[in-house]
């Protein structure tokens, strides 16, 4: 097994344990989407209309928290000293943890979407429409909180600085995903528009992300 | 004095303390005529007299990108050159970038009330000079939250080259998106669309604006290079008395 | 000067405008003052930026 598959499948098998973060963050994201509700008021057609908003919401606040256990946990038992001194680039390990992270937690996230649709009302084409932007952005919003948790490991209670550091540049994913979502149910804007514009988003990330990253890791531990 | 010696610290304060006086009085003269030209500037045929506001939320718009930018090519002196005073110059910028963002932000809905009927719209422009502040406080709370000055200059230096990406975004999102905000006039091809007896007192008030950005930051790095120094006085002195 | 049906949003915004300006000079004033009470008073301590053997190897008269 290569050295990045190894540190591929460690990932995962850490978050799928008990303490790991895979079915915590979807139960974040059930608790999320069910609090909306309550604090908005039961009207089905309200919900509705922004049930796409309140489940890319719901997918990017669970992601955020789980964003804490990326890097800061190896740091703390010392086998991020291993990967540093790994015979793999930097950038191509963090990259493996974040595509790592993204199986364990991003995607339990977009297979639960269609689920808390129901709760909120939204039909089939709908529900489709958001699991398609969530399944193209998730990946997004994983390796853009790579470099927000790269930029905090050495803190020890970096979990609230991480969220204030990755939120903004969140944003754009945010924006163009709910937009795709809503032009395939509403119109008028056609799907692709801000559907190529959110798959960008996100193969831009997947390019830049691990890179500062590693800068910023490498910057932090010296 | 060759420009590179500014690179020691010690120079450096001696050239703040030299130049800052001068930069001081530069900066009053220049608000004294902009002030002047602003009062006797016309009304806009449109706007009436509101148009006054707009020589307040132009400069401020520009300093806090211009900021920014200062921010990032600091950023690159501190990973590349390992530059002392790069530090110094992207940690004092910080503070002073974000104010004068949030003086954007508040002048330009104290405009657009009267203007558009609302006090905000989540258009490209304002949404994206909204995330600029968030981002400079973002900046802000890493500076504080690391205890080490130099680890830290380095960390927010990535975070200072991966935020620059909103720079271009603020500047072009008029263009590329169907925005409330009005349009570029001043910085485009072809020349400013502004008329001159608005334009001159304009330009001279983003001089001044200007003026004083560099005067309160380079008064800012030479209190950040003391408190540096304050700093290692007071790791000695706690060496010491530990080894004594 | 008449401002028009709008003054009153001028005059907070110009208003604003001084407060922040204000508000950034007072910053830069008081920390400075506060940095170099703090750094005098060290120094009337004994204490410099040196450590104590570089100190003993200095010519006198510098810091």
């Amino acid at each position: 097994m290569t050295a990045l598959a190894a540190i591929l499948m460690r990932d995962m098998r850490l978050a799928v344990r008990v303490g790991g973060g895979a079915l915590i963050g979807v139960l974040f994201f059930l608790i999320v989407v069910t609090l909306v509700p309550f604090a908005i008021g039961p009207d089905l057609v309200l919900l509705a209309r922004i049930g796409p908003a309140i489940l890319w919401l719901g997918a990017l606040l669970a992601t955020l928290l789980a964003l804490d256990r990326l890097i800061a946990m190896d740091q703390e038992d010392g086998s991020l000293d291993l990967i540093l001194m790994a015979p793999v680039p930097l950038e191509l390990a963090l990259a493996a943890k974040a595509l790592a992270h993204w199986l364990s937690t991003g995607l339990p996230l977009v297979v639960a979407a269609p689920l808390l649709g129901l709760l909120l009302n939204l039909d089939p084409a709908a529900t489709g429409a958001v699991a398609l932007t969530l399944a193209a952005g998730t990946p997004a919003l994983t390796f853009i909180g790579l470099i927000g948790a790269a930029l905090t490991v050495a803190l020890r209670r970096g979990g609230l600085l991480l969220a204030i550091l990755v939120l903004p540049l969140t944003i754009p994913v945010l924006i163009f995903g709910v937009a795709a979502a809503n032009a395939a149910i509403v119109g008028p804007v056609p799907f692709g528009t801000p559907f190529t514009i959110l798959c960008a988003l996100t193969l831009i990330s997947i390019v830049i992300g691990p890179f500062a990253a590693a800068v910023a890791l490498r910057q932090g531990l010296d | 004095m060759p420009l590179t010696d500014l690179a020691n610290p010690s120079r450096f304060l001696a050239f703040v303390d030299a130049v800052l006086p001068w930069l001081a009085a530069a900066t009053l003269l220049a608000f004294a005529l902009g002030i002047g030209q602003v009062y006797l500037s016309p009304d806009d045929y449109q706007q009436g007299a509101t148009v006054k506001i707009m020589f307040l939320h132009v400069p401020a718009a520009w300093l806090g990108l211009f900021a920014w930018v200062l921010m990032s090519v600091a950023a690159l002196g501190t990973l590349v050159w390992r530059h002392p005073v790069a530090d110094v110059a992207a940690k004092a910028a910080a503070p002073i970038g974000a104010a004068f963002t949030l003086m954007c932000l508040l002048t330009g809905s104290l405009w657009g009330r009267p203007m558009w009927g609302t006090y905000w719209v989540w258009d490209a422009r304002l949404t994206s000079v909204l995330v600029l502040f968030l981002m400079y406080l973002g900046v802000i709370a890493l500076w504080r939250t690391i205890e080490d000055p130099t680890r830290a200059a380095r960390i927010v230096a990535v975070l200072t080259l991966v935020g620059a990406i909103n720079i271009p975004i603020i500047k072009f999102s008029v263009d590329w998106w169907n925005t409330l905000h009005q349009p570029a006039s001043v910085l485009r091809l072809g020349g400013s669309t502004i008329h001159p007896t608005i334009l001159v007192p304009l330009l001279i008030m983003i001089a001044a604006f200007t003026l004083l950005f560099l005067t309160l930051h380079l008064a800012a790095m030479r209190n950040e290079i003391l408190r540096r120094r304050l700093r290692t006085m007071l790791l000695m002195h706690a060496d010491a008395a530990a080894g004594a | 000067m008449d401002l028009g049906p709008h003054a009153g949003f001028i005059v907070i915004a110009y208003a604003a405008a001084i407060v922040i300006v204000a508000g950034l000079i007072v910053w830069v004033v008081l920390d400075r003052r506060h940095l170099t009470r703090a750094v005098d008073e060290l120094e009337a301590k004994g204490i410099t930026r040196r450590s104590d053997e570089a100190r003993k190897e200095m010519p006198k008269g510098t810091s």
